[in-house]
């Protein structure tokens, strides 16, 4: 069954979700600002290990591979995302960053819909691949398929025991099997799909790791085997438009010195790694990546670590992004704080509004549910 | 006909209160009674507890696995599949569940198996009292960083948890309320940990500090008070909504796959009566989960909602092993196959996070669904198993088998199994390529033996299998 061909340069989106509540404050810091030694007594970056990204804000040291895309105007920095009243629950939270549904319990993610708008006749299943065991709600759409490689992408395929001439009977029968029926209950239905779209998904996909070669090393770490898996499917060229992967736990309510640090550590050698790697094969241009977390967290930190918080930070990176910060920290200032916590001043659709615009060139409002500012970070 | 039907609902009751049972379990338990067998289920020590020292003997470091899978795994694999407690284990995972504590954090599995094993302990007890037993477990105390939790510098991680997630469910307590309840637990916290180096991790203990206890007025759920934790406690399990709540995930676990709670604040349940039932036993028993479990198990809410929840990964990966048998010793390589609940989405003793895990249809994706079906086939597709040989033993004892009969019989024997007329259309249709099968030659019995453990394998991949 042949892959839609697609050229090589649609732009493609990798999303890297750092689960738990990202620091906002501790990952770019104000570090000009006597207000974040104050809050910080106990987890506050200490001066010399701040990497100055220019007169007002640094990053924490952990965070080293980031400056050279920051210097290279490659790394956008979006400033106090979130919402206005967001709730400090890590899964509702999440839920609304990825269904952008505040106040209803929503349904549909968000890359689910560009799925479908990239997709509408499924012609290609292997146009979501999401790394890791759980199928993130920001892709799921009923009626679109998601290529969810749980395990090593060499390993993904039905009844793997079962080959030869007897695997393309049996497989048959199984898509025989799956077929839905008209009027059968949603969660078989959901299940037929998603066991058919499998089907077709390994055969594209084994063709990944097969194609693959490449001098990058990467780190042994989990996200950067995930973000390797990426790289195989995105250089096999299979026409996949949208990567999703995460990395966890971010939710430093204790020891975030070093827990902070280590996950950052992880997160951006696996990216420096799989950006050079897209370098190698000459596909990176077409790739952006956004990291964002599902909140920031308190301003005054509990002694070891930081509580859920509200605003946060998100970044998106890539050769075609206007690197720069966008809207602006908001105020630590006491009377500013909501609750304790940053107030939220750029809305998280924003961000999103701004990518499928003008980088996914798609209509963003009935994706994102309204109209939202969008901050000029790609062209 | 009443036969098979009391076949099929003590194998539905298997199913939900354990994890399953073969045929020659199924019939001795029938022959027992439905109301006898739930009697047994409810008092897990009428039955001997499986033996802790072969486990040792075969896989000496799930003693004290400490930091790295798989031996937590391990550990608690074992139980699972060997119990004669099935509700006892059960229970343990619904606990697990609820109080979901993971081990990327904790980074302990001595710690997190001893959570496991008081929720056996206190599972079926009052859950009041199993409250006060998780805030002062050290564990829980960590996880949620209780001990961080002083005075004059108050951390809401598990006063807030115990609210949202542990007890009243979201929307049912104010900012205020997590507050005050987290300064009612300020001095919860556990003994200084002994350093690692060098004789290794020694157990955790609870430990009292009043003097780091925010002993002030507190205004908790309208209440007023000097309130320590115990306090909070005592006022939370009177609120309505606290029966509401855990009544729901009682509902959600054992009987039929309601919404992800984050929306049960917004979305009914599917069944509001079933709840009231429940909720009316709970209040009634002082909180006891004995009889609610007792009013659960008997009631026709649950006999009528057969195969309507989807298997969580422990379900598939528990209930395989244990209806195939032959995985009762823990040999190497167990550690391997204790991580099979992981790669489908459900990494025991390791939730992603404090809200456990998405459960019901979001279990499936092509990824776990993928692993799900691959896990099962490869199992029942074995027939050196001793429980594949008695199934097919059983098929055998028939003499020769038509089509239909074969995949009668094994829809049979693998529940009985529910699927719906397609999906037995072409299970009889692959059957009928196949032809009469008999095992009255040594020839023809291998080439029965191969279709019938076919035939198994397709009926587990099946949409339906996916179901309890």
């Amino acid at each position: 069954m042949p892959a839609t061909e697609t050229t090589q340069k649609d732009p493609v989106i990798v999303v890297l979700q750092l689960t738990g509540g990202n620091d906002y404050l501790n990952t770019v810091i104000p570090y000009n600002n006597p207000l974040y030694r104050d809050n910080r007594k106990a987890v506050g970056i200490p001066d010399n290990q701040i990497m100055h990204l220019d007169a007002q804000y640094g990053i924490p040291h952990y965070m080293a591979p980031l400056k050279q895309f920051w210097d290279d105007g490659q790394l956008a920095i979006l400033h106090g995302v979130g919402w206005k009243e967001s709730p400090r629950s890590h899964f509702r939270a999440m839920d609304i960053w990825h269904t952008c549904e505040p106040v209803k319990v929503g349904t549909e993610g968000w890359l689910g819909r560009v799925a479908r708008e990239f997709d509408p006749k499924k012609e290609n299943v292997v146009t979501t691949v999401s790394f890791g065991p759980s199928l993130p709600r920001s892709l799921v759409v009923q009626g679109v398929p998601v290529a969810c490689v749980a395990g090593p992408l060499e390993r993904y395929g039905f009844l793997p025991t079962i080959q030869g001439q007897q695997r393309k009977q049996v497989l048959d029968r199984f898509a025989a099997m799956y077929k839905p029926a008209i009027g059968s209950a949603t969660v078989m239905d959901y299940m037929a799909d998603t066991g058919i779209d499998s089907l077709k998904g390994e055969d594209i996909l084994k063709v990944a790791p097969q194609k693959y070669s490449s001098t990058v090393q990467y780190p042994n770490t989990p996200i950067a085997r995930k973000l390797k898996g990426i790289a195989q499917v995105h250089t096999a060229d299979l026409g996949s438009r949208i990567f999703y992967c995460d990395h966890s736990t971010f939710d430093t309510h204790a020891g975030q010195n070093p827990g902070h640090g280590n996950l950052w550590t992880a997160v951006t050698e696996g990216i420096d790694a799989f950006m050079k790697d897209l370098r190698e094969h000459n596909h990176a241009d077409n790739v952006i990546l956004l990291m964002f977390s599902e909140f920031g967290r308190r301003v005054r930190d509990n002694g070891s670590g930081t509580d859920h918080g509200a605003g946060g930070v998100a970044f998106v990176l890539g050769e075609k992004v206007k690197g720069g910060h966008y809207g602006e920290m908001p105020s630590l200032k006491p009377e500013h704080l909501v609750q304790g916590d940053m107030n939220p001043n750029m809305d998280f659709r924003s961000v999103y509004s701004t990518i499928l615009d003008k980088w996914l060139k798609l209509n963003p409002a009935p994706i994102v549910n309204g109209t939202f500012e969008q901050p000029a970070f790609l062209n | 006909m009443a036969y098979q039907d009391d076949i099929a609902l003590m194998s539905h009751l298997m199913r939900r209160a354990g994890f399953g049972a073969g045929r020659d379990e199924i019939e001795a338990r029938v022959a027992k009674g439905y109301e006898a067998t739930v009697e047994e289920l409810l008092h897990p020590e009428t039955q001997p507890a499986a033996d802790p020292y072969t486990l040792l003997r075969y896989q000496p470091a799930s003693l004290l696995p400490g930091g790295q899978p798989p031996m937590g795994n391990v550990n608690w694999m074992y139980y699972l599949v060997n119990t004669k407690r099935p509700l006892e284990e059960k229970m343990a995972l619904f606990w697990h569940h609820v109080f979901a504590t993971g081990n990327s954090k904790v980074d302990n599995y001595d710690q997190l198996l001893e959570q496991i094993n008081l929720f056996r302990e206190q599972g079926m007890g009052n859950y009041r009292d199993l409250l006060l037993t998780v805030a002062k477990n050290p564990t829980m105390i960590f996880w949620l960083d209780n001990q961080q939790n002083h005075g004059n510098a108050v951390n809401e991680n598990w006063g807030r948890e115990l609210l949202e997630l542990f007890s009243l469910g979201a929307g049912n307590y104010t900012e205020n309320d997590v507050r005050e309840c987290s300064r009612a637990f300020t001095g919860w916290t556990f003994e200084t940990k002994i350093p690692r180096a060098p004789y290794g991790r020694f157990p955790w203990k609870f430990e009292y500090r009043p003097e780091d206890h925010d002993d002030g007025e507190k205004e908790f759920l309208g209440h007023k008070g000097n309130f320590n934790g115990e306090d909070i406690i005592d006022i939370v399990v009177q609120q309505p909504a606290c029966g509401r709540f855990i009544c729901r995930h009682l509902y959600n676990f054992f009987v039929a796959d309601e919404p992800q709670v984050p929306a049960w604040p917004l979305e009914s349940p599917r069944d509001q009566k079933a709840i009231d039932t429940l909720v009316g036993a709970f209040r009634d028993a002082k909180f006891d989960m004995r009889p609610v479990l007792r009013v659960l198990f008997n009631s026709d809410f649950f006999k009528n909602a057969r195969y309507q929840h989807m298997k969580s990964p422990a379900e598939v990966v528990v209930g395989t092993l244990r209806l195939v048998g032959g995985h009762e010793l823990p040999f190497p390589g167990y550690g391997e196959l204790s991580m099979n609940t992981a790669y489908m989405g459900q990494d025991l003793l390791n939730p992603p996070s404090v809200e456990g895990w998405h459960t019901g249809k979001e279990w499936i994706n092509s990824g776990s669904l993928m692993a799900r079906v691959n896990f099962v086939a490869e199992k029942v597709g074995d027939p050196s198993l001793p429980g594949v040989r008695a199934i097919i033993n059983r098929l055998k004892a028939r003499g020769s088998l038509s089509p239909d009969q074969l995949v009668d019989g094994c829809l049979d024997l693998l529940g009985p199994v529910e699927v719906g007329s397609d999906t037995k259309q072409e299970l009889a249709s692959q059957a009928k390529e196949w032809g009469q099968i008999s095992w009255d030659s040594d020839s023809n019995a291998q080439l029965a033996d191969q279709r019938t453990s076919e035939m198994l394998q397709l009926i587990v991949a099946t949409r339906e299998y996916q179901f309890a």
